[in-house]
Protein backbone atom coordinates (compact mmCIF):
# COMPACT_ATOMS: atom_id res chain seq x y z
CA UNK A 1 0.00 0.00 0.00
CA UNK A 2 1.07 3.62 -0.65
CA UNK A 3 0.32 6.49 1.42
CA UNK A 4 -0.61 9.74 -0.15
CA UNK A 5 -1.03 13.06 1.59
CA UNK A 6 -2.85 16.60 -0.05
CA UNK A 7 -2.26 20.15 0.85
CA UNK A 8 -6.08 19.91 3.01
CA UNK A 9 -4.77 17.30 5.07
CA UNK A 10 -6.33 14.21 4.00
CA UNK A 11 -4.98 11.10 3.17
CA UNK A 12 -5.15 8.28 0.85
CA UNK A 13 -3.77 4.44 0.78
CA UNK A 14 -4.03 2.55 -1.98
CA UNK A 15 -4.70 -1.30 -1.77
CA UNK A 16 -4.63 -2.12 -5.71
CA UNK A 17 -7.96 -0.23 -7.40
CA UNK A 18 -9.59 0.88 -3.94
CA UNK A 19 -8.17 4.07 -2.38
CA UNK A 20 -8.82 4.34 1.82
CA UNK A 21 -9.55 7.91 2.35
CA UNK A 22 -8.82 9.96 5.79
CA UNK A 23 -7.51 13.01 7.76
CA UNK A 24 -4.52 13.30 8.95
CA UNK A 25 -2.98 13.36 12.42
CA UNK A 26 -2.55 17.18 12.30
CA UNK A 27 -5.88 17.80 10.78
CA UNK A 28 -7.61 15.66 13.33
CA UNK A 29 -5.60 18.00 16.42
CA UNK A 30 -6.26 21.22 14.65
CA UNK A 31 -9.90 20.38 13.90
CA UNK A 32 -10.51 19.42 17.68
CA UNK A 33 -12.37 16.78 19.51
CA UNK A 34 -14.79 15.67 16.67
CA UNK A 35 -18.90 15.29 17.23
CA UNK A 36 -20.04 14.41 13.82
CA UNK A 37 -19.14 13.05 10.54
CA UNK A 38 -21.22 13.19 7.47
CA UNK A 39 -20.54 10.40 5.13
CA UNK A 40 -21.27 10.00 1.42
CA UNK A 41 -24.25 7.83 0.36
CA UNK A 42 -22.13 4.00 -1.89
CA UNK A 43 -22.12 4.89 -5.15
CA UNK A 44 -21.70 8.38 -5.30
CA UNK A 45 -19.25 9.61 -7.87
CA UNK A 46 -16.16 11.77 -6.86
CA UNK A 47 -13.73 13.81 -8.82
CA UNK A 48 -10.81 14.89 -7.57
CA UNK A 49 -11.01 17.75 -5.19
CA UNK A 50 -14.89 17.32 -4.71
CA UNK A 51 -16.57 16.89 -1.14
CA UNK A 52 -16.16 13.65 0.29
CA UNK A 53 -17.20 14.30 3.64
CA UNK A 54 -17.98 16.83 6.38
CA UNK A 55 -16.01 16.61 9.48
CA UNK A 56 -17.90 18.74 12.59
CA UNK A 57 -15.88 19.56 16.19
CA UNK A 58 -17.98 21.49 18.66
CA UNK A 59 -17.34 24.65 17.03
CA UNK A 60 -17.23 24.59 13.60
CA UNK A 61 -18.10 21.90 10.20
CA UNK A 62 -14.77 21.79 7.77
CA UNK A 63 -15.60 19.64 4.30
CA UNK A 64 -13.19 16.58 3.83
CA UNK A 65 -12.09 16.61 -0.28
CA UNK A 66 -11.28 13.46 -2.29
CA UNK A 67 -7.59 13.35 -3.23
CA UNK A 68 -8.39 11.49 -6.49
CA UNK A 69 -12.00 10.62 -8.05
CA UNK A 70 -13.64 7.20 -7.99
CA UNK A 71 -16.65 5.84 -6.75
CA UNK A 72 -17.45 5.36 -3.59
CA UNK A 73 -17.69 1.83 -2.09
CA UNK A 74 -17.70 1.84 1.60
CA UNK A 75 -17.93 3.94 4.32
CA UNK A 76 -16.93 3.74 8.00
CA UNK A 77 -20.43 3.71 9.65
CA UNK A 78 -18.45 2.99 12.96
CA UNK A 79 -17.96 7.30 12.97
CA UNK A 80 -21.60 7.56 13.30
CA UNK A 81 -21.88 6.28 17.03
CA UNK A 82 -18.08 7.06 17.46
CA UNK A 83 -16.61 10.20 15.79
CA UNK A 84 -14.38 10.35 18.32
CA UNK A 85 -12.09 7.44 16.69
CA UNK A 86 -11.05 10.62 14.08
CA UNK A 87 -9.30 11.74 16.98
CA UNK A 88 -7.72 8.42 18.68
CA UNK A 89 -6.47 7.38 15.19
CA UNK A 90 -7.01 8.97 12.29
CA UNK A 91 -4.74 7.03 10.37
CA UNK A 92 -6.40 3.71 11.15
CA UNK A 93 -10.21 3.54 12.74
CA UNK A 94 -10.77 6.72 12.45
CA UNK A 95 -10.65 6.35 8.28
CA UNK A 96 -13.99 7.47 6.52
CA UNK A 97 -13.97 5.86 2.86
CA UNK A 98 -13.28 3.90 0.16
CA UNK A 99 -13.28 4.19 -3.64
CA UNK A 100 -12.80 2.59 -6.62
CA UNK A 101 -10.24 4.44 -8.11
CA UNK A 102 -10.89 5.86 -11.84
CA UNK A 103 -7.12 7.35 -12.62
CA UNK A 104 -4.41 6.28 -10.72
CA UNK A 105 -2.34 9.37 -12.37
CA UNK A 106 -4.42 11.85 -10.23
CA UNK A 107 -2.09 11.19 -7.81
CA UNK A 108 0.47 12.93 -9.77
CA UNK A 109 1.10 15.67 -7.29
CA UNK A 110 0.24 14.22 -3.90
CA UNK A 111 2.97 14.54 -1.13
CA UNK A 112 4.44 11.09 0.50
CA UNK A 113 4.53 10.67 4.18
CA UNK A 114 8.14 12.43 4.13
CA UNK A 115 7.03 15.32 1.83
CA UNK A 116 4.03 15.40 3.94
CA UNK A 117 5.66 15.71 7.42
CA UNK A 118 7.56 18.62 6.13
CA UNK A 119 4.88 20.55 4.63
CA UNK A 120 3.13 20.18 8.04
CA UNK A 121 6.36 21.58 10.29
CA UNK A 122 6.56 24.69 7.53
CA UNK A 123 3.25 25.63 8.68
CA UNK B 1 -5.46 46.11 9.46
CA UNK B 2 -4.24 47.33 12.98
CA UNK B 3 -3.09 45.84 15.78
CA UNK B 4 -4.60 43.82 18.20
CA UNK B 5 -5.84 44.58 21.86
CA UNK B 6 -4.14 43.00 24.44
CA UNK B 7 -6.08 42.55 27.90
CA UNK B 8 -3.49 42.37 30.89
CA UNK B 9 -3.91 38.91 30.99
CA UNK B 10 -2.19 38.21 27.33
CA UNK B 11 0.82 36.55 28.77
CA UNK B 12 -0.88 34.03 30.79
CA UNK B 13 -3.16 32.85 27.93
CA UNK B 14 0.32 32.38 25.68
CA UNK B 15 1.76 30.74 28.57
CA UNK B 16 -0.85 28.02 29.25
CA UNK B 17 -0.65 27.34 25.76
CA UNK B 18 -3.92 29.13 24.20
CA UNK B 19 -4.45 28.91 20.83
CA UNK B 20 -5.55 32.75 20.16
CA UNK B 21 -7.90 34.51 17.86
CA UNK B 22 -9.11 37.33 16.71
CA UNK B 23 -12.29 38.28 18.59
CA UNK B 24 -13.54 42.04 18.69
CA UNK B 25 -10.82 43.34 17.89
CA UNK B 26 -8.50 41.92 20.91
CA UNK B 27 -6.23 38.65 20.66
CA UNK B 28 -8.28 36.28 22.77
CA UNK B 29 -7.88 32.41 24.09
CA UNK B 30 -10.28 30.41 21.74
CA UNK B 31 -9.38 27.35 23.33
CA UNK B 32 -6.29 25.52 25.39
CA UNK B 33 -4.70 22.35 24.82
CA UNK B 34 -7.16 20.82 26.65
CA UNK B 35 -9.57 21.34 24.11
CA UNK B 36 -13.31 23.12 23.76
CA UNK B 37 -15.08 20.10 24.43
CA UNK B 38 -13.18 19.23 27.35
CA UNK B 39 -13.11 22.18 29.09
CA UNK B 40 -16.78 22.91 28.60
CA UNK B 41 -17.27 19.29 30.30
CA UNK B 42 -14.61 20.46 33.33
CA UNK B 43 -16.71 24.04 33.24
CA UNK B 44 -20.24 22.15 34.33
CA UNK B 45 -18.49 19.34 36.56
CA UNK B 46 -15.38 21.49 38.12
CA UNK B 47 -14.77 25.25 37.84
CA UNK B 48 -13.82 26.89 34.68
CA UNK B 49 -12.02 30.22 34.73
CA UNK B 50 -12.24 32.57 31.65
CA UNK B 51 -10.85 36.27 30.86
CA UNK B 52 -13.39 38.66 29.79
CA UNK B 53 -11.88 41.77 29.94
CA UNK B 54 -12.21 42.54 26.47
CA UNK B 55 -15.83 43.26 27.96
CA UNK B 56 -16.61 47.09 28.58
CA UNK B 57 -17.04 47.90 32.18
CA UNK B 58 -18.22 51.35 33.13
CA UNK B 59 -20.04 53.77 35.89
CA UNK B 60 -23.09 55.99 35.67
CA UNK B 61 -22.53 58.52 38.28
CA UNK B 62 -25.03 61.29 39.15
CA UNK B 63 -23.22 64.54 40.19
CA UNK B 64 -25.83 65.24 42.76
CA UNK B 65 -24.71 62.11 44.28
CA UNK B 66 -27.91 60.79 44.27
CA UNK B 67 -28.57 57.03 42.97
CA UNK B 68 -32.09 58.12 41.82
CA UNK B 69 -30.53 60.33 39.47
CA UNK B 70 -28.66 58.31 37.55
CA UNK B 71 -31.09 55.52 37.90
CA UNK B 72 -33.96 57.51 36.05
CA UNK B 73 -31.49 58.41 33.66
CA UNK B 74 -30.46 54.76 32.38
CA UNK B 75 -34.07 54.06 32.99
CA UNK B 76 -34.67 55.94 29.47
CA UNK B 77 -32.28 53.36 27.77
CA UNK B 78 -33.04 50.16 29.00
CA UNK B 79 -36.38 48.42 29.36
CA UNK B 80 -35.66 47.09 32.97
CA UNK B 81 -36.28 49.23 36.15
CA UNK B 82 -33.84 50.55 37.74
CA UNK B 83 -34.64 52.68 40.38
CA UNK B 84 -35.74 50.22 42.40
CA UNK B 85 -32.03 48.43 42.07
CA UNK B 86 -31.28 47.79 45.67
CA UNK B 87 -27.49 48.13 46.41
CA UNK B 88 -25.63 45.09 45.70
CA UNK B 89 -28.53 44.18 43.38
CA UNK B 90 -27.60 43.13 39.86
CA UNK B 91 -29.92 42.76 36.64
CA UNK B 92 -29.49 41.88 32.96
CA UNK B 93 -31.29 44.28 30.72
CA UNK B 94 -30.90 45.51 26.54
CA UNK B 95 -29.91 48.73 24.99
CA UNK B 96 -32.60 49.44 22.45
CA UNK B 97 -32.54 52.13 19.03
CA UNK B 98 -36.02 53.97 18.65
CA UNK B 99 -37.15 51.64 16.64
CA UNK B 100 -37.28 48.49 19.62
CA UNK B 101 -33.94 46.53 17.72
CA UNK B 102 -31.24 45.57 20.51
CA UNK B 103 -28.30 47.66 20.17
CA UNK B 104 -26.48 45.25 22.98
CA UNK B 105 -27.16 43.66 26.01
CA UNK B 106 -25.61 44.59 29.13
CA UNK B 107 -25.43 43.60 32.95
CA UNK B 108 -26.10 46.55 35.33
CA UNK B 109 -25.40 46.60 39.28
CA UNK B 110 -26.23 49.08 42.01
CA UNK B 111 -22.82 48.91 44.12
CA UNK B 112 -23.59 48.04 47.39
CA UNK B 113 -19.93 49.19 49.51
CA UNK B 114 -20.70 52.27 51.54
CA UNK B 115 -20.17 55.35 50.04
CA UNK B 116 -20.55 54.05 46.73
CA UNK B 117 -24.01 53.18 46.81
CA UNK B 118 -25.51 56.11 43.98
CA UNK B 119 -22.99 54.33 41.76
CA UNK B 120 -24.67 52.14 38.74
CA UNK B 121 -21.98 49.63 37.30
CA UNK B 122 -22.55 47.98 33.56
CA UNK B 123 -20.36 45.47 31.69
CA UNK B 124 -21.46 45.24 28.05
CA UNK B 125 -20.15 43.36 24.89
CA UNK B 126 -16.81 43.70 23.68
CA UNK B 127 -17.56 44.23 19.95
CA UNK B 128 -20.09 46.73 21.29
CA UNK B 129 -18.81 48.57 23.66
CA UNK B 130 -17.64 51.62 21.54
CA UNK B 131 -20.92 52.24 20.28
CA UNK B 132 -22.38 51.64 23.59
CA UNK B 133 -20.74 54.32 25.08
CA UNK B 134 -20.98 56.90 22.51
CA UNK B 135 -24.82 55.85 23.03
CA UNK B 136 -25.00 56.44 27.06
CA UNK B 137 -23.28 59.64 26.31
CA UNK B 138 -25.41 60.99 23.66
CA UNK B 139 -28.35 60.23 25.63
CA UNK B 140 -27.09 61.49 29.51
CA UNK B 141 -28.63 64.16 30.88
CA UNK B 142 -26.39 66.85 31.91
CA UNK B 143 -25.36 66.36 35.88
CA UNK B 144 -24.80 62.67 34.98
CA UNK B 145 -21.86 61.36 33.75
CA UNK B 146 -20.41 58.12 32.43
CA UNK B 147 -17.01 56.76 33.39
CA UNK B 148 -15.40 53.88 31.91
CA UNK B 149 -13.02 51.63 33.38
CA UNK B 150 -11.58 49.37 30.30
CA UNK B 151 -8.38 51.27 30.89
CA UNK B 152 -7.83 50.13 34.28
CA UNK B 153 -10.16 46.94 35.34
CA UNK B 154 -9.96 43.39 33.98
CA UNK B 155 -13.08 41.40 34.34
CA UNK B 156 -12.86 37.23 35.44
CA UNK B 157 -15.27 34.63 35.54
CA UNK B 158 -15.07 31.54 37.64
CA UNK B 159 -18.15 29.61 36.72
CA UNK B 160 -18.93 26.28 38.01
CA UNK B 161 -19.90 23.83 40.90
CA UNK B 162 -16.39 24.41 42.38
CA UNK B 163 -16.02 28.12 42.22
CA UNK B 164 -17.44 28.93 45.47
CA UNK B 165 -15.52 26.36 47.08
CA UNK B 166 -12.18 28.25 45.40
CA UNK B 167 -13.12 31.70 45.53
CA UNK B 168 -14.05 31.16 49.30
CA UNK B 169 -10.53 30.19 50.06
CA UNK B 170 -9.80 34.23 49.54
CA UNK B 171 -12.61 35.84 51.38
CA UNK B 172 -15.47 33.36 53.17
CA UNK B 173 -17.50 36.23 51.82
CA UNK B 174 -17.86 35.69 48.31
CA UNK B 175 -20.04 32.17 49.66
CA UNK B 176 -22.94 34.00 51.11
CA UNK B 177 -24.00 35.98 47.89
CA UNK B 178 -26.85 34.57 45.73
CA UNK B 179 -27.48 34.70 41.88
CA UNK B 180 -27.15 38.78 40.46
CA UNK B 181 -26.19 40.00 43.53
CA UNK B 182 -22.61 41.22 44.39
CA UNK B 183 -19.97 42.64 46.88
CA UNK B 184 -17.11 44.57 46.94
CA UNK B 185 -14.26 43.01 48.90
CA UNK B 186 -10.32 42.07 49.82
CA UNK B 187 -9.39 38.99 48.78
CA UNK B 188 -6.25 37.48 50.42
CA UNK B 189 -3.71 34.92 50.45
CA UNK B 190 -2.77 36.08 47.46
CA UNK B 191 1.12 36.67 46.64
CA UNK B 192 2.45 39.87 46.22
CA UNK B 193 -0.66 41.66 48.80
CA UNK B 194 -4.32 41.44 49.05
CA UNK B 195 -6.56 42.21 45.96
CA UNK B 196 -9.72 44.96 46.42
CA UNK B 197 -12.06 43.29 43.90
CA UNK B 198 -15.81 43.67 42.84
CA UNK B 199 -17.58 40.53 42.53
CA UNK B 200 -20.85 39.65 41.56
CA UNK B 201 -22.71 35.89 41.72
CA UNK B 202 -23.61 35.39 37.79
CA UNK B 203 -21.98 34.74 34.40
CA UNK B 204 -22.97 33.34 31.19
CA UNK B 205 -22.68 29.68 31.14
CA UNK B 206 -26.11 28.19 33.48
CA UNK B 207 -23.55 27.28 36.35
CA UNK B 208 -23.15 28.60 39.98
CA UNK B 209 -19.88 31.40 39.78
CA UNK B 210 -19.08 34.65 40.18
CA UNK B 211 -18.01 37.67 37.59
CA UNK B 212 -14.76 39.42 39.25
CA UNK B 213 -13.25 42.58 38.74
CA UNK B 214 -10.28 44.11 39.47
CA UNK B 215 -7.77 46.63 38.61
CA UNK B 216 -5.01 45.05 35.97
CA UNK B 217 -2.47 44.16 37.83
CA UNK B 218 -4.01 42.93 40.92
CA UNK B 219 -6.04 40.55 38.21
CA UNK B 220 -2.90 39.10 36.96
CA UNK B 221 -1.81 38.31 40.55
CA UNK B 222 -5.48 37.23 41.15
CA UNK B 223 -5.64 34.67 37.96
CA UNK B 224 -1.73 33.47 39.30
CA UNK B 225 -3.61 32.43 42.61
CA UNK B 226 -6.67 30.75 41.27
CA UNK B 227 -5.40 28.65 38.01
CA UNK B 228 -3.08 26.89 40.83
CA UNK B 229 -6.42 24.77 42.11
CA UNK B 230 -6.41 21.65 40.82
CA UNK B 231 -10.51 21.97 40.21
CA UNK B 232 -9.99 25.21 38.23
CA UNK B 233 -8.87 25.04 34.56
CA UNK B 234 -8.83 28.25 31.85
CA UNK B 235 -11.67 28.09 29.33
CA UNK B 236 -11.93 29.55 25.63
CA UNK B 237 -14.12 31.25 24.00
CA UNK B 238 -15.03 28.29 22.06
CA UNK B 239 -16.26 26.46 25.09
CA UNK B 240 -17.87 29.73 26.57
CA UNK B 241 -20.03 29.92 23.43
CA UNK B 242 -20.95 25.73 23.64
CA UNK B 243 -21.77 26.60 27.62
CA UNK B 244 -24.03 29.79 26.82
CA UNK B 245 -25.85 27.84 24.33
CA UNK B 246 -26.92 24.96 26.25
CA UNK B 247 -27.52 27.18 28.93
CA UNK B 248 -30.54 29.10 26.31
CA UNK B 249 -28.23 32.02 27.03
CA UNK B 250 -28.45 34.77 23.63
CA UNK B 251 -25.19 35.84 21.92
CA UNK B 252 -25.48 39.56 20.85
CA UNK B 253 -24.77 39.77 17.14
CA UNK B 254 -25.75 36.05 16.63
CA UNK B 255 -29.46 35.38 18.70
CA UNK B 256 -29.68 39.46 18.87
CA UNK B 257 -29.56 42.40 17.12
CA UNK B 258 -30.67 45.69 15.75
CA UNK B 259 -33.39 43.57 14.10
CA UNK B 260 -34.85 41.45 16.97
CA UNK B 261 -36.59 43.37 19.75
CA UNK B 262 -36.54 42.04 23.64
CA UNK B 263 -40.17 40.24 23.01
CA UNK B 264 -38.95 38.02 20.15
CA UNK B 265 -35.99 37.09 21.69
CA UNK B 266 -37.60 36.02 24.49
CA UNK B 267 -36.61 38.28 27.11
CA UNK B 268 -39.61 39.89 28.82
CA UNK B 269 -38.57 37.59 31.95
CA UNK B 270 -36.16 40.73 31.82
CA UNK B 271 -38.77 43.76 31.82
CA UNK B 272 -40.03 44.09 35.31
CA UNK B 273 -43.78 44.08 35.20
CA UNK B 274 -43.58 48.39 36.27
CA UNK B 275 -41.90 48.99 33.36
CA UNK B 276 -44.14 46.96 30.48
CA UNK B 277 -46.42 49.64 29.39
CA UNK B 278 -46.50 53.77 29.45
CA UNK B 279 -43.10 54.23 26.98
CA UNK B 280 -40.87 55.24 29.33
CA UNK B 281 -37.14 54.23 27.26
CA UNK B 282 -36.25 54.15 24.03
CA UNK B 283 -37.25 51.58 21.69
CA UNK B 284 -40.76 50.79 24.31
CA UNK B 285 -43.07 51.69 21.13
CA UNK B 286 -42.52 48.55 19.65
CA UNK B 287 -41.80 46.24 22.89
CA UNK B 288 -45.36 47.37 24.47
CA UNK B 289 -46.82 46.75 20.83
CA UNK B 290 -45.49 43.91 20.33
CA UNK B 291 -46.52 42.60 24.54
CA UNK B 292 -50.02 43.28 23.53
CA UNK B 293 -50.67 42.21 20.11
CA UNK B 294 -47.59 39.02 19.88
CA UNK B 295 -44.45 39.30 17.94
CA UNK B 296 -44.58 37.19 14.56
CA UNK B 297 -41.76 35.37 15.20
CA UNK B 298 -39.91 34.04 18.11
CA UNK B 299 -36.92 32.81 19.42
CA UNK B 300 -36.96 28.99 19.80
CA UNK B 301 -34.71 25.92 20.76
CA UNK B 302 -33.99 23.66 18.21
CA UNK B 303 -33.24 20.11 19.09
CA UNK B 304 -32.08 17.93 15.73
CA UNK B 305 -32.48 14.66 15.48
CA UNK B 306 -29.42 12.40 14.96
CA UNK B 307 -26.22 13.44 15.60
CA UNK B 308 -25.41 16.70 12.60
CA UNK B 309 -25.45 19.69 14.31
CA UNK B 310 -27.21 22.86 12.54
CA UNK B 311 -25.21 26.01 12.01
CA UNK B 312 -25.71 29.50 12.16
CA UNK B 313 -27.81 30.65 9.51
CA UNK B 314 -29.32 26.85 8.88
CA UNK B 315 -32.61 27.60 7.11
CA UNK B 316 -36.32 26.28 9.20
CA UNK B 317 -38.78 24.77 7.24
CA UNK B 318 -41.91 23.32 8.39
CA UNK B 319 -42.75 20.20 7.50
CA UNK B 320 -44.22 21.11 4.25
CA UNK B 321 -40.95 22.28 3.04
CA UNK B 322 -41.87 25.87 3.58
CA UNK B 323 -39.72 28.30 5.16
CA UNK B 324 -40.42 29.08 8.51
CA UNK B 325 -36.67 30.49 10.08
CA UNK B 326 -33.69 30.30 10.57
CA UNK B 327 -30.99 29.07 12.98
CA UNK B 328 -28.98 31.93 15.16
CA UNK B 329 -26.76 29.81 17.13
CA UNK B 330 -26.15 25.89 16.76
CA UNK B 331 -23.56 23.44 17.23
CA UNK B 332 -22.90 20.31 19.79
CA UNK B 333 -23.80 20.40 23.17
CA UNK B 334 -20.69 18.57 24.99
CA UNK B 335 -23.05 17.78 28.65
CA UNK B 336 -26.49 17.44 26.52
CA UNK B 337 -24.71 15.09 24.32
CA UNK B 338 -25.98 16.13 21.26
CA UNK B 339 -26.36 18.76 18.56
CA UNK B 340 -28.55 21.83 20.14
CA UNK B 341 -29.71 25.02 18.57
CA UNK B 342 -31.53 28.29 18.87
CA UNK B 343 -33.49 29.94 15.84
CA UNK B 344 -36.15 32.11 15.28
CA UNK B 345 -39.52 30.95 13.95
CA UNK B 346 -42.61 32.03 12.60
CA UNK B 347 -45.03 32.02 15.86
CA UNK B 348 -47.38 29.36 15.39
CA UNK B 349 -44.59 26.91 15.01
CA UNK B 350 -42.57 28.28 18.34
CA UNK B 351 -44.52 25.51 20.61
CA UNK B 352 -42.39 23.30 22.11
CA UNK B 353 -42.56 19.74 20.69
CA UNK B 354 -43.24 21.11 16.99
CA UNK B 355 -41.88 19.52 14.52
CA UNK B 356 -39.96 21.38 12.12
CA UNK B 357 -36.81 20.24 9.04
CA UNK B 358 -33.38 21.96 9.16
CA UNK B 359 -31.42 22.40 6.18
CA UNK B 360 -28.21 20.85 6.21
CA UNK B 361 -26.03 20.92 2.90
CA UNK B 362 -29.08 20.66 1.10
CA UNK B 363 -30.55 17.95 2.97
CA UNK B 364 -33.67 17.87 5.05
CA UNK B 365 -33.59 16.59 8.28
CA UNK B 366 -35.95 16.29 11.52
CA UNK B 367 -36.01 18.61 14.25
CA UNK B 368 -38.38 19.49 16.97
CA UNK B 369 -38.81 23.75 18.62
CA UNK B 370 -37.80 22.62 22.40
CA UNK B 371 -37.58 24.51 25.48
CA UNK B 372 -34.38 25.79 26.89
CA UNK B 373 -31.86 25.72 28.57
CA UNK B 374 -30.44 22.31 27.23
CA UNK B 375 -28.55 21.73 30.66
CA UNK B 376 -30.15 22.55 33.49
CA UNK B 377 -29.08 25.71 35.36
CA UNK B 378 -27.48 25.47 38.74
CA UNK B 379 -27.41 29.18 40.12
CA UNK B 380 -27.40 29.59 43.45
CA UNK B 381 -30.58 31.39 44.64
CA UNK B 382 -30.14 31.41 48.48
Amino acid sequence: MSLHYTEDHEWIAIDGETGIIGISAYAAKALGDVVFVELPDIGTELDKGDEAAVVESVKAASEVYAPIGGEVTEVNGALEDEPAKVNEDPSGDGWFLKIKIADLGELEGLMNEEAYKKYCDGL
Amino acid sequence: MSELLKTALHAEHVALGAKMVEFAGYDMPVQYPLGVLKEHLHTREKAGLFDVSHMGQCFIIADDGKFETAAKALEKLVPASIQDLEPGQQRYSQFLNADGGILDDLMISRLGHPGTEHYLYLVVNAGCKADDFKHIEKHLPKGVKLSVKDDQMSLIALQGPRAKDVLGCFNPAVEELTFMTHTDVELSNIEGGPVWAHISRSGYTGEDGYEISARHEDMVRLWKELIKYEDVEAIGLGARDSLRLEAGLCLYGHDIDTSTSPIEAGLIWSIQKNRREGGKYLGAKRVEDEIKTKPSRKLVGILPEGRAPAREHTEIQDMDGKTIGEITSGGFGPTYGGPVAMGYVARKFAKAGTPVQLIVRGKARPAKVAKMPFAPHNYHRG
